[in-house]
């Protein structure tokens, strides 16, 4: 059995020292549908494929103060970093001593979470935090919610490009007992604006990690928002990590998960389309070797008419690893004329990996236009021979129709260095036999 | 456009013609389940000893589920003490034939169109034909059995052949299946049976009528067909209910086995009463359909179309257990009003070399709420499993759902599974070409909607395929060329 | 037959008629020519009651009958016929069956019993081979997958088959190579009889050296600015619109 009872002391200890305000009621909301939930299970339908129970036979310290050091940080940094407005969490909690903003505050403001919730963002974070609850009902996200502490809050200002692409870094500090990080951000893309998100994991230390992640972005009229994550952690860290974005004026987001390695790997990517003409794409990579688990759930709700998404998540599973791919798009009676798109193929590399997948279709509206298909299959044998028959061996001829497998996702990272910083990982993650 | 939509509300709004009530003696034993139920529908049947155990194991069971709430489905809590176990029109003395049978209950099947006497002089197709709790009539009888074929109903089949009921009976879906398969095992009351023997290709179509007529009888029957080395069989079932404002339950078991080389065709056309118009009453289709592939080189095809009940929720699957066996579903679910449908398929890919084929076409209009759940499965042994999977929705107005939940698993890397699917609606503009040839909205609409669900109807056999293109409110398509 | 005064019609709000007026008799055949966007598909969406159109003005009267007041079928089974300029697929529904279907309303219509199966057939055979259409086509889903000549070739087809009083080709010669372009003509000159009228919507004068039409009329932003025999169709191939347009212009600067 799981024993979770411990986190009651330490959601209590946390309400003591800040009991008061809008977070304060958030974490209570959470606890409370916490000790309800629990955690959940494979009677829940959308944890049928992915048991989390390992994640929870273990008790995790409360995130405290960890000796993460600069050059901890610098050996986690992504390509570009020097012109990136770098943010650094440590254990799920944002360590402003450790982190670069490059971004002058005409363009980009960041702030701690409970200063946003108390000032001049009061009612902003008031209205926008936590919207994902509405989607997400199980014990994990509420978890999150039961701790939110030490999180940011960005706001990109109205009309402003930043030239600073936004970076995240996670960092796990496993070296003394395990981690259990559970990060909390929202980030507000205001009028005509435009953001450039990356956010990437690394655990540092033999023990295991979990970090339970949630990111809120919220979108307005005519901002263009790309968001990119990538997912090449150890093989004893998991994560259950949601970004939950919401369109609430015309607008534009493109989205890229990339996931190599790691334990368990749940991600929900959630788009709320609340405002008439949003287009939306998300894209998907996960290459699974080992022992991984790689769970990536979307869910497109179309609340009004004309929005357009399409969505195309990619995978291959070898070794003993486990793809799961469950997409589900909702169409609401308001929201006619809803394109949308989405598309799910699998490359089964072993007789011990498994691909469960699982695309779904509400719809409740009639003038609509939605598909859906999906694959599971090998590599195209005909190819294979091709390659072969012109001299290259069969590890390099299937490496080389693997990356070619993987490029239409590579391709949908629009900056130049993180692409190349992509394709070389992909390419020694694949070359590794 | 709130004009047109009303136009196509219009064109698909049918009444039901099968809604009335044959006044014919009944035997109805007193509404609720117990030991003592059980007891009592046995002993009504005669049963052996060990069928009576059997049943009881299964109540017993039953007591410890709950009922399962996955479905997308809505409705009331179902109150089983609420619900009569046993109806059966009283027979007058033991048939030896059709032609002793009661006038009153003939006339009952001409009215639904399965005219017993027309059927066995014109068409061939042996019927067997269930109302409320009990098989009434089995026709062509004798014909069948001088070719080894026994169809019959399962009581008889448990008095007669106790070997081969004891033998397969639960071998597909097990008593401990699930929630409404518990009840039924426990229940049942009859339901057809069918053996082909080895080698034989049975001539003729079996075919069960199916037909609840007491008021707040539930039914409960039990279908199991076996396939040995060899042989064919094509099965069809109908059925149909009185309009009643009460919601009345059907909770049936189907099971199918195909032994190596053998292949079953199963067809259903249901058309249960879906309920009025504001969605009072109407029958809780609740049933389990099972196929097993047994033998290498087997085959099992399940077609249905299912236009009734107030709420569907099935899914005939197969078990693909032999080598080179092949499971096939077609499907086409048209919904209306407040009707609900969950509905689908599994392919249980063991065996290797198997193969699957999925065509799904749901229609949707008025307030009604259509789902398509399949599962693909692809186990570790299952070497070259290929499934190819192809669902699509049509859309009638804009208060229906359309709703897609396939589920794939796979585990074998030689495995290939394919899934498509999509959602549209009827085009304004394909109407209008419709309309300027003269053509009006309503008949447009159902010669488009006929081809919708063409691929799936071609797969009838000929004698349901006119049937069902009715039901479909749909008569030009087919009749010519 | 038809007579269509001053009509006005609207489409989103934007006025595309502004005022057509046009008689046709029995056995005529009458060609509307004009550049791009002057309306003249608009004229035949209006006379075959497209629900997007509004007329806000102006009325038709067809064989003695009020059109605008007839709905889209009905106009149909009192033997008005639309040729589309892109005809529609319909998945599923063969051309066939579809045939089939529009006879039989129009005939119920006109309270005559449906043709049977064995008439039917007759009746298709002969239009078969009064149109050159291939029986394999007639198999096949309406219109789905068809090139386009043979879209045209069976708009042609299902013309012969419905018997139209009054039909209107709507760019019937569009996307059609020369030898599918004689082939739909020669049908639609085998068509022509003394009570029939045809209306031939076109952009160039090439249909017209295959069906030769009683009178041309050119229609130019949303009004017939100018009428005449099969000159002026010739005039209009040798000068192009501008030679009319530019007078039209004039005459409206002034």
């Amino acid at each position: 059995m799981n024993d979770i009872a411990y986190f009651k002391d330490q959601f209590e200890q946390l309400q003591e020292a800040d009991p008061k305000g809008t977070i304060a009621g958030l974490r209570q909301s959470g606890f409370d549908s916490f000790s309800k939930a629990g955690v959940p299970t494979f009677h829940d339908e959308d944890w049928k494929y992915t048991n989390v129970s390992s994640l929870f036979d273990k008790e995790y310290p409360i995130a405290g103060l960890s000796g993460v050091t600069l050059a901890d940080v610098d050996a986690v940094r992504l390509p570009g970093s020097e012109l990136a407005n770098e943010l650094v969490f440590v254990n799920g909690r944002f360590v402003a001593g450790l982190s670069n903003i490059r971004s002058g505050i005409s363009d980009l403001i960041v702030l701690p979470l409970e200063v946003a919730a108390t000032g001049a963002y009061k009612d902003l974070v008031a209205a926008q935090l936590d919207h994902s609850s509405n989607y997400l009902s199980d014990g994990i996200h509420a978890l999150n919610t039961s701790f939110i502490c030490g999180g940011v809050f960005i706001h990109v200002l109205k009309g402003k490009e930043p030239k600073h692409p936004v970076y995240f870094y996670h960092i796990l500090d496993t070296r003394q007992h395990p981690s259990l990080a559970q990060p909390r951000s929202l980030v507000l893309v205001d009028e005509s604006s435009r953001l450039q998100l990356t956010e990437t994991y690394a655990t540092l230390g033999p023990s295991d990690s979990f970090n339970n992640q949630v990111m809120e972005i919220v979108v307005k009229e005519n901002a263009f928002v790309e968001y990119y994550k990538i997912q090449n952690d150890t093989a004893n860290a998991s994560q259950v990590n949601t970004t939950h974005i919401r369109q609430i004026g015309r607008s534009y987001v493109h989205t890229v998960t990339l996931t190599l390695n790691g334990a368990i790997v749940r991600n929900n990517m959630n788009l709320v389309l609340d405002a008439n003409g949003n287009e939306t794409h998300l894209y998907g990579l996960y290459l699974l070797k080992g022992k991984s688990h790689a769970d990536n759930h979307t869910l497109i709700d179309n609340l009004k008419p004309n929005c357009f998404s399409n969505q195309l998540y990619k995978g291959i599973a070898d070794d003993a690893s486990t793809a799961v791919f469950n997409g589900r798009i909702m169409v609401q009676p308001d929201a006619q004329k809803t394109n949308a798109y989405q598309s799910n193929k699998n490359i089964l590399l072993s007789d011990n990996a498994t691909i469960n997948t699982k695309p779904q279709l509400e719809i409740f509206a009639d003038d609509v236009k939605c598909s859906h298909g999906c694959t599971v299959g090998q590599l195209d044998e005909e190819a294979l021979f091709y390659l072969r028959a012109r001299g290259i061996p069969k590890e390099s001829a299937e490496v080389l129709l693997l990356e070619a497998f993987a490029a239409d996702i590579v391709e949908q990272i629009k900056p130049e260095v993180l692409r190349s910083y992509v394709a070389k990982l992909i390419y020694e993650h694949l070359a590794i036999q | 456009m709130k004009e047109k939509s009303g136009t196509l509300e219009q064109a698909v709004l049918n009444e039901y013609k099968y809604g009335f009530v044959t006044d014919i003696d009944t035997d109805v034993i007193a509404k609720g389940l117990s030991e003592d139920t059980i007891r009592l529908i046995s002993n009504k049947k005669n049963e052996p000893e060990w069928m009576l155990d059997w049943r009881l194991k299964a109540y017993n069971h039953w007591l410890k589920l709950v009922e399962p709430k996955w479905p997308n489905v809505k409705y009331p809590p179902i109150n089983y003490q609420d619900i009569i176990y046993y109806a059966a029109p009283k027979p007058k003395k033991q048939l030896n034939s059709l032609d002793e049978a009661d006038p009153e209950l003939l006339a009952t099947f001409d009215k639904l169109g399965i005219s017993l006497n027309e059927q066995r002089r014109l068409t061939g197709v042996a019927v067997d034909v269930v109302m409320d709790s009990v098989s009434i009539a089995t026709s062509f009888k004798k014909q069948l059995s001088e070719i080894g074929v026994i169809f019959c109903s399962i009581s008889e089949a448990i008095q007669e052949h106790p070997e081969l009921v004891k033998k397969y009976l639960g071998s597909v879906v097990p008593m401990t299946d699930n929630y409404f398969a518990a009840l039924n095992s426990a229940v049942f009351t009859d339901g057809s049976f069918c053996f082909i023997p080895k080698g034989v290709r049975c001539p003729m179509e079996l075919s069960t009528y199916f037909r609840i007529n007491t008021e707040n009888a539930g039914q409960f029957e039990r279908t199991l067909i076996i396939a040995e080395e060899e042989s064919y069989v094509s099965y069809l079932e109908g059925c149909t209910a009185p309009l009643r404002d009460e919601n009345q339950l059907h909770a049936a078991v189907v099971e199918l086995v195909a032994h190596t080389k053998a292949e079953i065709k199963y067809s259903t056309v249901q058309n249960w009463y879906p309920g009025d118009k504001n969605g009072l009453g109407g029958i809780y289709n609740f049933v389990t359909k099972r196929g097993m592939c047994k033998g290498d080189h087997s085959k099992i095809s399940w077609t249905q179309v299912e236009t009734g009940s107030a709420i569907t929720w099935k899914y005939p699957s197969v078990i693909l257990k032999g080598d080179h066996s092949i499971g096939e579903f077609y499907s086409v679910a048209f919904t209306n009003n407040y009707q609900q449908a969950d509905t689908g398929t599994k392919m249980i890919h063991l065996g290797k070399n198997t193969r699957s084929r999925i065509v799904s076409k749901g229609i949707s209009a008025g307030h009604s709420q259509n789902s398509y759940r399949g599962l693909v499965r692809a186990g570790k042994q299952a070497t070259n499993a290929r499934n190819y999977s192809q669902c699509d929705s049509l859309l009638l107005g804009d208060k229906c759902g359309a709703h897609t939940f396939p589920y794939i698993e796979v585990k074998n890397k030689t495995a290939i599974v394919e899934h498509e699917a999509t959602t549209s609606k009827i085009g304004e503009d394909q109407l209008f070409y419709c309309r300027q040839r003269g053509i009006d909205a309503e008949t447009a609409v159902a010669l488009i909607v006929n081809g919708f669900a063409k691929e799936v109807m071609n797969q009838l056999p000929m004698e349901f395929a006119v049937e069902a293109q009715k039901l479909l409110a749909v008569s030009m398509e087919g009749s010519v060329g | 037959m038809l007579s269509v005064k001053n009509i006005h019609a609207n489409i989103d709000g934007r006025e595309i008629l502004k005022g057509i007026n046009l008689d046709i008799k029995p056995g005529e055949v009458h060609a509307i020519m004009g550049p791009n966007g002057s309306g003249k598909s608009t004229l035949a969406s209006v006379l075959a009651g497209r629900d997007e159109y509004e007329v806000t003005e102006g009325n038709v009267s067809f064989l003695g009958k009020d059109l605008l007041g007839l709905s889209t079928e009905d106009r149909a089974r009192e033997g008005l016929f639309l040729a589309f300029q892109y005809p529609v697929e319909i998945p599923g529904v063969s051309t066939t069956n579809f045939i089939k279907a529009a006879v039989n309303e129009k005939r119920k219509y006109l309270g005559q019993e449906p043709l049977d199966a064995v008439s039917f057939l007759k009746m298709m055979k002969e239009k078969m081979a009064l149109v050159e259409i291939d029986q394999r086509l007639l198999s096949r889903s309406i219109n789905e997958g068809f090139s386009g000549g043979e879209k045209k070739r069976n708009e042609v087809f299902q013309m012969a088959m419905l018997e139209p009083k009054l039909a209107i080709m709507d760019e019937t010669d569009s996307g059609l190579d020369i030898d599918a372009l004689r082939i739909v003509a020669k049908g639609i000159n085998k068509l022509r009889n003394p009570d029939r009228a045809v209306l031939l919507i076109t952009h160039y004068q090439r249909l017209l050296d295959y069906i030769q039409p009683d009178y041309v009329h050119v229609l130019y932003n949303g009004r017939i600015v100018k009428s005449g025999t099969k000159e002026l169709a010739l005039e209009l191939e040798e000068k192009g619109y501008d030679f009319i347009t530019d007078e039209v212009d004039l005459t409206a600067d002034q």
